[in-house]
């Protein structure tokens, strides 16, 4: 198993934000994480990368129980992709990549020709070995997220947490993304993303996980779970989920805008 | 950071050419990082030639020859006949030679710390002194200055307050809620304000002919009356300083990205930049307790490096480190050489720095 959560519970303070959270995820499995703003995704992957440390339950990571492991240990296990930001400073695309191989090094050392390689390839890996010397701040929001996504190879852990990984893409570049994100779980890793689109689970995931209000609500094959009553009681909005291309793909409408 | 007329990412030749196929992963060497590594030789020497040739400037007439003479003397098993008199001797040794020591000390560990401090911090516009070092050495300083000590007294002093200023600060914002990073500077800049306060009040109760006097010329900075046995001294913690951050400098790049990537990433990033506070603190409390107050080097220094040798830290400490030393040795050279009664160098920094300061927040957005 890649993660395994039993009965993971977490609050800020006096507010839960999750409760009772079971859920199991294969290894080499692209899981999408659905539910509105709020309902405590973002805090459950904090819980997985050990960045909210004081949960009840039990996270293991390939295994391994997450709360005994330390920062560097943790490391070797999950790798996280922020959504792209600007750095403060200019970095080079490669020494942005580089970031990532340290987990393996001593305090006091820096990365030396055999992490280089590492990271090169990992660029290679995504398609993006062109950018290895341009400036991280002057390409485009496509590809500094896929330099992320190198970063996190880079790190050579077997599970991947992806926050949002296309909210701030435009089309071509979100759909980049994710099927280099498809083709990468293919490979053998685990990446679990969240995303605001239930379109994208059916393309784009083996499973898709949907938590609301702290809880798992469904869990399973996204055309299980992605359904009608579920999307339209999640969202708060009237949809109606449609298959496409010999059942392939699905897509969500909003009745209100096709029932006339 | 877009400069216009230095496209040097955009004209390597690997970025137009299509991307490799994956047999030939071999990492091409980066133009910009030979280049920056020219570019720090290129410092390295700057340095060693400007601590030569200020050796032999000085309103006391040295020759070159009589100074290259004396220093050759002083080689274990080397024995010159004197072409200097005694009293140049001493005034090379126990004057001049010390004062550009302790330039290029200061000057080294001033613009590194500054430097570590603005990546640690996230901030380009973080000097060292951000935590309160500055205002803590001042008013350690200046209560010896009243109680009447000697020159050493109050540079040890000035050092010990200036840490415990450092450690107050970190205690305060451990204990206080809120982003790690942003609650540490706001707690820096208050008990800093608080120990500006204190001297202060210090220059008021004073004695207006000896102690204030005193005090002001202390507040000011300056490189004079330096001797050798306080350097020495003053040498150890900044050795160490210097020494740990040569050898975290990569991590400072990991640091930078925020403490919850660099934590995913396997760098425990409060450990990490306790550490760097510690080392850097070390060595700006010790050169502002031999030294006075010497603004801007650490502010002013680090950003022009960033334009000559780019922002990954595994070149942009070493390049503070030397261009650091070389540019207060200049500044103090200025300062001893041209007017006729010697301008305090925490003045002549300031004079620079302020406007190229100025220069930096208006030219873009972002620095």
């Amino acid at each position: 198993m890649s993660i395994e959560i039993t009965s993971l519970s977490f609050s800020y303070g006096q507010r839960e934000v999750l409760r009772d959270v079971n859920v199991s995820i294969p290894d080499g499995t692209l899981v999408n994480v659905l539910g509105p703003n709020g309902v405590g995704k973002s805090t459950l992957f904090r819980c997985i990368l050990g960045l909210n440390a004081r949960y009840e339950g039990v996270i293991r990571v390939n295994g391994k129980d997450m709360r005994t492991l330390s920062v560097k240990q943790r490391a070797r296990e999950i790798s996280y992709i922020p959504q792209s930001h600007a750095p403060v400073y200019d970095y080079e695309v490669l020494d942005v990549v580089l970031m990532s191989t340290g987990a393996d090094l001593g305090m006091m050392r820096s990365p030396g020709p055999r992490h280089v390689e590492r990271a090169y390839a990992a660029l290679e890996r995504v398609g993006i070995a062109h950018l290895a010397h341009r400036t991280y701040t002057q390409i485009s929001g496509g590809e500094q997220q896929l330099v992320l996504i190198a970063r996190a190879i880079a790190q050579e852990a077997r599970t991947i947490i992806m926050d949002e990984p296309t909210s701030a893409l435009d089309y071509g570049n979100t759909v980049r993304v994710l099927s280099c994100v498809r083709q990468l779980a293919r490979e053998g890793l685990s990446i679990v993303q969240s995303t605001h689109q239930p379109d994208q689970a059916f393309l784009y995931s083996d499973k898709t996980l949907v938590i609301d209000a702290g809880t798992v609500r469904a869990y399973g094959d996204p055309r299980d779970v992605i359904t009608r009553e579920l999307v339209s009681a999640l969202y708060g909005v009237d949809v109606e989920v449609n298959s496409l291309y010999g059942d392939k793909v699905r897509v969500c409408v909003p009745v209100k805008e096709i029932a006339r | 950071m877009s400069r216009p007329g230095e496209p040097r990412t955009l004209a390597s030749p690997e970025a137009s050419t299509p991307p490799p196929s994956s047999a030939a992963a071999r990492p091409a060497p980066s133009v910009s990082a030979r280049r920056a590594h020219l570019i720090i030789a290129g410092l390295a020497v700057f340095m060693v030639l400007a601590a030569g040739v200020s050796l032999m400037l000085g309103r006391y007439p040295i020759e070159p020859a009589q100074a290259l003479a004396m220093l050759a003397n002083q080689i274990p098993g080397v024995t010159l006949e004197p072409t200097w008199t005694s009293q140049q001797a001493t005034l090379f040794f126990n004057v001049r030679l010390p004062r550009i020591m302790l330039a290029l000390m200061v000057g080294c560990c001033l613009a590194t710390a500054g430097a570590a401090f603005q990546g640690t911090f996230q901030n380009p516009l973080v000097s060292p002194d951000i935590l309160g070092a500055s205002q803590g050495a001042a008013f350690g300083a200046a209560i010896a200055i009243l109680a009447g000590q000697a020159a050493f007294g109050v540079s040890v002093s000035a050092f010990g307050f200036s840490i415990l200023t450092v450690m107050l600060v970190l205690l305060v914002s451990s204990r206080a809620k809120g982003n790690r990073i942003l609650v540490t500077v706001l707690a820096g800049t208050m008990i800093s304000s608080l120990f500006s306060a204190g001297v202060s009040f210090t220059k008021l109760v004073a004695d207006p002919t000896d102690d204030l006097p005193a005090i002001t010329y202390w507040l000011m900075g300056s490189l004079t009356g330096a001797k050798m046995s306080d350097i020495a001294v003053a040498a150890i913690p900044m050795t160490v300083g210097m020494a740990v951050l040569f050898a975290l400098r990569w991590r400072i790049n990991i640091l930078t990205m925020g403490d919850d990537e660099a934590s995913t990433m396997g760098i425990d990033a409060r450990r990490l930049r306790l550490a760097i506070i510690l080392a850097a603190t070390m060595a700006t409390a010790s050169s502002v307790a031999i030294s006075g107050m010497i603004g801007w080097v650490g502010l002013v220094v680090p950003h022009l490096c960033r334009m000559m040798v780019g922002s990954d830290y595994r070149r942009l400490i070493p390049a503070s480190m030397l261009f650091g030393a070389s540019f207060l040795l200049v500044v103090d050279n200025i300062a001893r050489l041209t007017a006729t009664s010697e301008i305090p160098i925490g003045i002549l920094t300031a004079f620079v720095g302020a406007p190229f300061f100025l220069y930096l927040i208006t030219r873009k957005k972002k620095v």
